[in-house]
């Protein structure tokens, strides 16, 4: 840990601490923090939404508002929850895994992160609106999203392009501090799976934001200046739409699961105090499910009237996608079976991800099947299976990195109590709040309904207090971060036994400068 | 008179079957197994596909459990050191690849057979609308009555609002049926008049979307006479949840009595709309029509949800001009959500709705409209 804690200056104090802060720590905990926030207010959406549908019947929201909270809490937790706590996660770590000293471009930094609470504010500000916030799911299929769209969808189009330009900037980030700044000695295939996966995530961007960008903006022009992008009766097509909403829809998919991967090949390792199983067929693998993940889109279609040779093109792609994610999972077990191990709450929460998240993939492989999609398509199997994937999946990862990083970020070792309180509610509530929905997809339950027939009641109930116990168990998180970030234990620097890596080279909390002057190159240990 | 009696007595037999069929489904834990090929050949994938991921679950879980259970380190083992085989990543790509070329060729094999919608006996259009379904029958000869009806949800407003208790068919019951004969090969020819919709009847396993521009088709052939329900999948808008489908399946005989008298049905509306309506018939039929149709949108008392649904009480198109209120309605406000209903309401229940909105809610054009004059008002813009 040579150079590593030369204090020469620390952080402003103050506002403007956050305001113009360049440092890749603060902006990654900025960026944390506003994760946090939104995962509570689209969480807050969802249990509006579990509460209506507690019973059969209206209860406490009209049909409109009930596809308003639908759609917002979509696009809160992909865009405002899952994707910025990635990116917060790439903030604070990448540099301190590959040893360098911030990220390549310190002051985009600090702009894709602060445009981010502005556009959200404008999305949320829809909803109090004349006519409303967008209510025609997060997905926006035209034209219910262009000529029968409340007045709002202008502004909710503006969000989605801050967003999108707060995401290109940041995966330009990410793809040149990982080429530009590794410490000599940390060649590619040395890095840690978390850094692998984030470069192809940020490929994937680059790759799909900017049709997001070039469907809203076709959006705009039907809405507003008479164009008929999507508009059958002006000569448009409304299926194109969709065909390029899932061309960036599904590598989103990915781009919220891949890092997932990456924290989960490092805390495994961690705590089953074995090396990784597979380190390069772990890096093949995330970059063949990247590469098809361009060429699967139609299977969130197959219901829209394709011809048969394209309706197998994209079943055979889909299903194929299937061979390197079990590679994945059949990995991570192997490392840890013969392991020696601990279950501190980052395993725990890792654990889980395996376990649950592979449930999400066995849905998924059922979902690929293209004539049983027509029975699942639309209903609340395929809501159990996305949730699953993304849920225990990506969220729960986010989680173990948070429990698993905590002490390198504050100093302090979290409340283990409390955190395993947390686990073991969140596992249970969330349990309870999904698998349900499989059974009433399967029995015929169709997504996005604020009322159903009376046959679907037994299992919704169950399914809303399962949703109200994983909610409200996720201010225990909060209260163990604050508790954590005011003191606690003091953390030593390689804070679990098993763990290795650069990141627990460095002291705890890791300074507010780090690798000024590169590591030494045998600290990088073989992966 | 016979073939009415038997149809009576096999919706009668149908509906006891379903209804205590549905007194286990609160806890159907599974896709129902159908009454088509279709159907039962898609629930046996479904069952395959199901079993091979318990198959790999079992493996993959097992392992992972027994590692957690003696391989920890309270235990006092010393990890193994092992960290790569090229061999076992072989074989843990080539074995899940095999299983799914094992469920590619079923599967194939089924949506092969799906696709293939050829030799109708009997074709059916179903058109999408916020929030109702319209089958058109098609004719083989256009000298023939077209049949041709919308249905739309018959629960009532005030079991949705839990005013009184639901009942057994909640959300999943309609005004007028789509009717098919059994054993028949039945095309159904679909499209939409506005947003996207799905029509989906789980037990024939069929979901298509019906899309504004595009004609989908798919085919069902029926085995059992029965009645089915589904719901409209795809999200529509406000009431998307709203717009249940019930399909009753006829033997043949009695699918044509139906046929038959939907035909003498479409004369005599002919022949009554040649007659006078007064003010209380017509504000007595606009209200019903009003409460199925329009009052989603334009709520009780027509007051509307502005600024995107205006209110009707006092609107200057619904008390000035006769021909403009008509216009509206007869042909809607393109690029809005007001549909156009001069194809989905007889003139009758034209003249009905138009005097009602010109009258109702306080509001006092005073005058009666006439089917005749709608008549000619369509007429008039053909
Ligand atoms: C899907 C929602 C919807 C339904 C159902 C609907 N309308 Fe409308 N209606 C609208 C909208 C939106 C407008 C405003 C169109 C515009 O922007 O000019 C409108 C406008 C009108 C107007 C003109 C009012 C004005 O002041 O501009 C009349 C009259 C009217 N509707 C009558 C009806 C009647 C009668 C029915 C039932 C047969 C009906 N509507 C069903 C959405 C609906
Ligand atoms: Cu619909």
């Amino acid at each position: 840990m040579s150079a590593a804690h030369d204090h020469h200056h620390g952080p402003a104090k103050g506002l403007s601490r956050w305001l113009y802060t360049t440092n890749h720590k603060d902006i990654g905990s900025l960026y944390l923090w506003f994760s946090f926030a939104m995962f509570l207010l689209g969480g807050t959406f969802a249990l509006v939404i579990r509460a209506e549908l507690f019973q059969p019947g209206l209860q406490f929201v009209e049909p409109n508002f009930f596809n308003q909270m639908t759609t917002m809490h979509g696009l809160v937790m992909v865009f405002g929850a899952v994707m910025p706590a990635f990116v917060g996660l790439a903030n604070w770590m990448i540099p301190l895994m590959i040893g360098a000293p911030d990220m390549a471009l310190p002051r985009m930094n600090n702009w894709s992160f602060w445009i981010l609470p502005f556009a959200f504010a404008l999305m949320v500000s829809t909803m109090f609106m004349e006519g409303g916030g967008p209510n025609f799911g997060w997905t926006f299929y035209a034209p219910l999203s262009t000529t029968y769209a409340p007045p709002s969808t202008t502004f909710f189009i503006f969000a989605v392009h801050i967003m999108g330009a707060s995401s290109i900037m940041g995966s330009i980030n990410v793809i040149a501090t990982i080429l530009n700044m590794r410490a000599p000695g940390m060649t590619l295939m040395k890095m840690p799976l978390f850094v692998w996966t984030w470069l192809i995530t940020a490929y994937l961007l680059i790759a799909v934001m900017p049709v997001l960008a070039g469907v809203v903006t076709m959006m705009l022009f039907d809405i507003h200046f008479g164009t008929s992008f999507f508009n059958a009766a002006g000569g448009g097509d409304p299926v194109l739409f969709q065909h390029l909403f899932w061309f960036f829809g599904h590598p989103e998919v990915y781009i919220m699961i891949l890092p997932a991967f990456g924290v989960v090949s490092a805390i495994i390792p961690t705590f089953a105090r074995k090396r990784l199983f597979g380190y390069d067929s772990m890096v093949y693998a995330t970059a063949s499910i990247a590469f098809l993940s361009f060429i699967v889109w139609a299977h969130h279609m197959f219901t829209v009237g394709m011809p048969l040779a394209g309706q197998l093109f994209f079943m055979y792609a889909t299903m194929l996608i299937a061979v390197p994610t079990g590679v994945k999972v059949f990995n991570w077990v192997a490392t840890m079976f013969r392991g020696a191990m601990t279950f501190e709450t980052p395993m725990l929460f890792a654990i889980a991800f395996v376990v649950l998240f592979t449930m999400g993939g066995f849905t998924g492989v059922m979902l690929a099947i293209t004539p049983v999609d027509f029975q699942y398509h639309d209903t609340y199997f395929v809501v159990a299976h996305f949730h699953y994937v993304l849920v225990p999946g990506a969220v729960f990862s986010i989680m173990a990195a948070t429990y698993y990083w905590l002490p390198k970020w504050t100093g302090y070792m979290y409340d283990e109590t409390l955190g395993k309180l947390h686990f073991w509610l969140s596992f249970i509530g969330v349990n309870l709040l999904f698998f349900p929905q499989h059974f009433l997809g399967l029995a015929g339950m169709p997504r996005r309904i604020p009322d159903y027939a009376l046959q679907f009641a037994n299992f919704n109930w169950i399914s809303s207090v399962g949703g109200f116990l994983f909610g409200f168990s996720q201010l225990i998180l909060l209260f163990v971060v604050i508790k954590c970030v005011k003191g606690g234990k003091k953390a030593t620097d390689q804070v679990w036994e098993g763990a290795q890596g650069l990141e627990w080279t460095v002291p705890s909390p890791a300074p507010y400068h780090t690798f000024e002057t590169p590591p030494d190159p045998k600290l990088i240990h073989a992966q | 008179m016979l073939s009415k009696a038997k149809l009576w007595l096999s919706l009668a037999l149908s509906t006891l079957l379903f209804w205590s069929a549905g007194l286990h489904a609160a806890w159907d834990l599974n896709m129902p197994r159908g009454v088509t090929q279709m159907s039962r050949d898609t629930y046996d994938l479904h069952m395959t596909i199901f079993w091979w991921c318990v198959a790999i679950g079992v493996v993959v879980f097992g392992a992972m459990l027994w590692s957690i259970i003696n391989h920890r380190k309270s235990k006092g083992v010393k990890p193994a050191t092992f960290h790569e085989s090229t061999k076992v990543e072989i074989v843990w790509t080539l074995i899940p690849f095999l299983i799914l070329i094992a469920m590619a060729i079923p599967a194939t094999r089924v949506l092969t057979a799906a696709y293939d919608a050829s030799e109708s006996e009997l074709d059916v259009q179903i058109i999408g609308y916020q929030w109702r379904w319209e089958y058109r029958y098609m004719r083989e000869n256009m000298d023939e009555e077209e049949v041709s009806f919308f249905s739309v949800l018959a629960t009532s407003r005030e079991e949705i609002n839990n005013g009184v208790e639901k009942g057994e068919n909640y959300l999943l019951e309609v005004d007028r049926p789509l009717v098919i004969p059994t054993n028949t090969k039945v095309r159904f020819l679909m499209t939409s008049a506005d947003v996207l919709h799905a029509w989906w009847v789980p037990d024939f396993a069929i979901k298509k979307d019906t899309i504004p521009g595009f004609i989908n088709e798919t085919w069902v052939i029926v085995e059992e006479p029965g009645i089915y329900r589904g719901q409209c999948a795809e999200l529509c808008g406000m009431e998307h949840g709203f717009m249940p489908i019930e399909v009753h399946a006829l033997e043949p005989a009695d699918f044509q009595a139906w046929y038959e008298e939907q035909q003498a049905g479409v004369r005599q509306i002919r022949e009554l709309a040649a007659a006078e309506m007064t003010m209380a018939d017509a504000m007595a039929q606009g209200e019903q029509i009003y409460n199925r149709n329009c009052v989603a949108c334009h709520q009780a008392g027509g007051v509307g949800m502005p600024p995107v649904f205006p209110a009707l009480a006092g609107s200057a198109k619904a008390t000035g001009d006769a021909a403009v209120t008509m216009d509206t309605l007869v042909n809607g406000v393109p690029g809005t959500a007001m549909a156009a209903y001069g194809r989905q309401l007889n003139p009758i229940e034209l003249a009905a709705i138009i005097t009602y909105v010109r009258n109702g809610f306080g509001n006092s054009a005073g005058d009666v409209i006439q089917p005749a004059d709608v008549n000619a008002y369509i007429q008039e813009g053909q």
